[in-house]
């Protein structure tokens, strides 16, 4: 079972390996969640619920359970 | 005089309304799309002195791939060339400081051949991440041209104009070559529409049911054309965009001298370490929202009064002018009341949007939906519903305007519906003449003034039914439609204050019309229902109040006011509410309080007006003698006062819930596109507002 973004801790960094499958994989991917591509967890909200990331230099705050859709390797 | 149409597209938070704002200043309006309720913002420029360019500032997208209505339009725009907004040149305006996520939609214009301008903007904080380009190699690359620009401080601006007056050009490049096995289909399309470029035809096959423009044939034919030549829609979609950001990661390295620092950034993170911080986060928000709310009612007050004594002042020197009849009746005691019934709500509206444009171009408002969405979700609603729910203490007409950044169906008609619960400005002259007759001007612990915090608990108590209505609505509301946040954070910047006041008079703009003219329209009915009634009960008047001096029980010098009320009692409006009063007793009004429901119904902040001229009260602008009249109205059944704590707190409930406002369910109607959902809404809330005020009056008598 591939690690993804919603388990990873503040200040953490990973690469990106793909999507589960889900709709949503694509709106993801043209926001920049490429493959490959570096990722850094930055923070949660108060509330554990959404989490912001960074990613090729900009900030994004998304939903566990959208963060769950992105694979990575670390 | 030549005239230029010109298209700004590019992704949310790259500045274009900033750079659409530097273009067009004050020449703007707002239009719809045909057939859609989405907001058309257009403006026109000057680009010399002979060519005038018609600017439209699209709604901001990542790809040419909708999730929303407003996104939708651009792509129809774009893969159209019949439309009547079809652009003469696209200005894709990039954030410089995040270039590639912001060059995926221009990798897909040039596919579709059309003639772009790339404009770089916020170069400004670009050169503060330490980021370098070779501009001439990306414009060598990419085939375009390219203006830098700081739309905040108009740096570029000249140089823009300057290239859009040039005869616009086409990229040669192609970046997506679409996979063989599709080929087959997409020519096919291309040669049947005629299209430009293979990637239009390939738009056309990939998203079919998007395209409204499209007659039943044509997307017939598109179907049949994809499945006898085995063209899976979607299927390469993912394909396609990493594709796309292999060329834009390629391109990029070519390009960039040095790269950005994160060091810019800094100061960024170490404001959301406050005010996304567990405690602090939370009661900064608060705090705002109090400002807000203190702002709304205190700074508010002085142009609501001045407007207030214009238009009274203009309704009774145009009494004055014009000669007796229907018609100038109509004027001076219709419309001129109707407008500035409009136009007294003005100030809190400009108020409200001021701060929440404040607080949208610093970027924090991204952090309240941020704090927020887990606690609304909880609700039924997203962090998105905030702003449209804040936006309801002062109107609910542009505040379910806003609802449209919500993505998801479901959010999005929950935060709809249940909005109008948030008491609006038009409630608090109602509230405030209310409180003030039943709640003794004392204090609590020599602190808290009892007024102050029942209307305080009003406000509360609207809030606390709009979270509850949506809790309920989201077990009743069936949506596949899964709901999702994903948003960017843009990093923290002062306000630019023309953006503030542009969206001031945008929003002002949309409310003074888009309510005025329901609430100008139902004043007139409404004026006309309470003026004219069957000719021999009116005809009568004179003698009954005649009757009336002569045994003493009046004294002339009240004939006029006696005899206004005596008219507004036998009027149309009268007698609806004297037909009412056995379905309202139980609330603990009589006809009196009926007749100012149903005139209220245009907008609340009527009641108080219909109230004074009923009680026969005369000057409506003195509360206090308004206030001295209601206290000593006797209820004839009980022998005691009308307006006890029980029928004057009934009143004020049924206030706090009853949908009596026409203009937002004309609102709700377009917004969600049919009858459904105003008529569901209008029957609840008159239904909870009927049952609670019924409840705390029997209680409490």
């Amino acid at each position: 079972m591939a690690k993804s973004v919603a388990e990873m801790a503040p200040g953490e960094t990973a690469v990106i390996s793909g999507f589960t499958d889900d709709p949503l994989s694509n709106k993801l991917l043209e926001m920049g969640f490429l493959p490959g591509s570096l990722i850094k967890f930055n923070f949660k909200a108060p509330l554990g619920d959404p989490i912001c990331v960074s990613i090729s230099g900009y900030d994004i705050t998304l939903r566990i359970e959208e963060a769950a859709i992105i694979t990575i390797l670390n | 005089m030549k005239r230029l149409k010109i298209a700004l597209a590019g992704k949310p938070n790259s500045g274009k309304s900033s750079l659409f704002n530097q273009l067009t200043g004050l020449n703007q309006k707002i239009g719809n799309f045909p057939g859609v309720t989405v907001d058309k913002k257009i403006g026109f420029c000057h680009l010399d002195k002979e060519t005038i360019a018609e600017i439209i500032d699209l709604p901001g997208i990542y790809s040419l791939y909708p999730r929303s209505l407003d996104e939708k339009i651009v792509t129809e725009i774009f893969s159209d060339r019949r439309n009547s907004d079809f652009p003469n040149i696209v200005i894709l305006v990039a954030d410089a400081t995040n270039l590639q996520s912001s060059l995926l939609l221009l990798t897909q214009l040039i596919d579709l051949r059309l003639p772009t301008v790339l404009v770089l903007n916020m170069v400004d904080l670009a050169a503060k991440s330490g980021q370098s380009i070779d501009l001439k190699a990306l414009e060598k690359q990419l085939d375009l041209r390219i203006v830098l620009v700081n739309a905040r401080s108009g740096q570029g601006i000249q140089e823009l104009k300057d290239i859009l007056l040039q005869p616009p050009t086409l990229s040669s490049r192609s970046i997506y070559s679409i996979d063989k096995e599709m080929l087959p289909a997409v020519e096919k399309v291309k040669e049947r529409f005629k299209l430009e470029s293979e990637y239009e035809a390939y738009q056309y096959l990939q998203q079919v049911e998007n395209l409204g423009f499209l007659s039943a044939d044509e997307k017939s034919f598109i179907r049949e054309t994809a499945k006898t030549n085995d063209f899976f829609q979607g299927k390469y979609q993912g394909a396609e965009t990493i594709l796309r950001y292999q060329f834009i990661q390629d391109l990029l390295h070519k390009v960039l001298l040095k790269n950005a620092g994160s060091e810019w950034k800094k100061f960024s993170y170490q404001m959301d370490k406050v005010l996304t911080h567990k405690i602090w986060g939370y009661l900064i928000f608060l705090g705002i929202l109090f400002l807000i709310f203190q702002s709304i009612f205190a700074w508010a007050q002085k142009p609501m009064d001045y407007i207030d004594t214009q238009f009274a002042n203009l309704s009774n020197s145009l009494n004055k002018v014009f000669p007796e009849g229907p018609l100038f009746d109509l004027i001076t005691q219709g419309i001129v009341p109707g407008i500035g019934g409009i136009i007294i709500f003005v100030p809190q509206i400009a108020i409200l949007f001021g701060f929440i444009a404040i607080l949208e171009e610093s970027g924090y408002m991204s952090r309240v939906v941020f704090l927020m969405d887990k606690i609304m979700r909880k609700f039924g609603m997203s962090g998105k519903s905030v702003v449209p729910l804040i936006s309801g203490w002062a109107c609910a007409i542009p505040a379910i305007m806003a609802t449209r950044t919500i993505e998801n169906w479901k959010d999005r008609i929950i935060t709809i519906f249940v909005t109008p619960l948030m008491s609006c400005s038009a409630r608090l002259p109602v509230f405030a003449i209310l409180v003030a007759l039943i709640i003794p001007d004392t204090t609590l612990f020599g602190f808290f003034n009892y007024q102050g915090l029942v209307l305080m608990g009003l406000y509360l108590l609207g809030f606390t039914a709009a979270l509850l209505s949506a809790l309920v609505m989201k077990w009743l509301v069936q949506s596949r439609e899964k709901s999702f946040l994903i948003m960017e954070l843009p990093t923290y910047r002062m306000p630019r204050w023309t953006n503030v006041g542009l969206m001031i008079l945008e929003k002002t703009k949309t409310f003074v019309f888009e309510a005025g003219k329901v609430i100008l329209a139902i004043s007139i009915v409404l004026w006309g229902l309470a003026s004219y009634g069957p000719s021999e009960d009116i005809q009568r008047g004179e003698d009954v109040i005649q009757n009336e001096i002569d045994q003493g029980l009046l004294h002339p010098l009240d004939r006029e006011h006696r005899l206004q009320a005596y008219n507004l009692e036998n009027s149309y409006a009268g007698k609806i509410g004297k037909a009412i009063e056995p379905l309202i007793r139980p609330l603990g009004y009589d006809w009196k309080i009926g007749i100012a429901l149903i005139t209220s119904f245009a907008a609340r902040e009527v009641f108080v007006g219909t109230i004074a001229t009923i009680y026969s009260v005369g000057n409506t602008e003195d509360q206090t003698t308004i206030k001295s009249r209601l206290k000593t109205e006797v209820n004839p059944e009980t022998g005691g006062p009308r307006f006890t704590f029980a029928s004057g707190l009934s009143l004020l409930v049924f206030y706090t819930f009853a949908m009596q406002c026409m203009s937002t369910l004309a609102i709700v109607k377009r917004e969600t596109k049919g009858w459904k959902w105003p008529m569901l809404q209008l029957t609840y809330m008159t239904l909870l507002a009927y049952l609670s005020a019924f409840i705390i009056f029997q209680t409490l008598s």
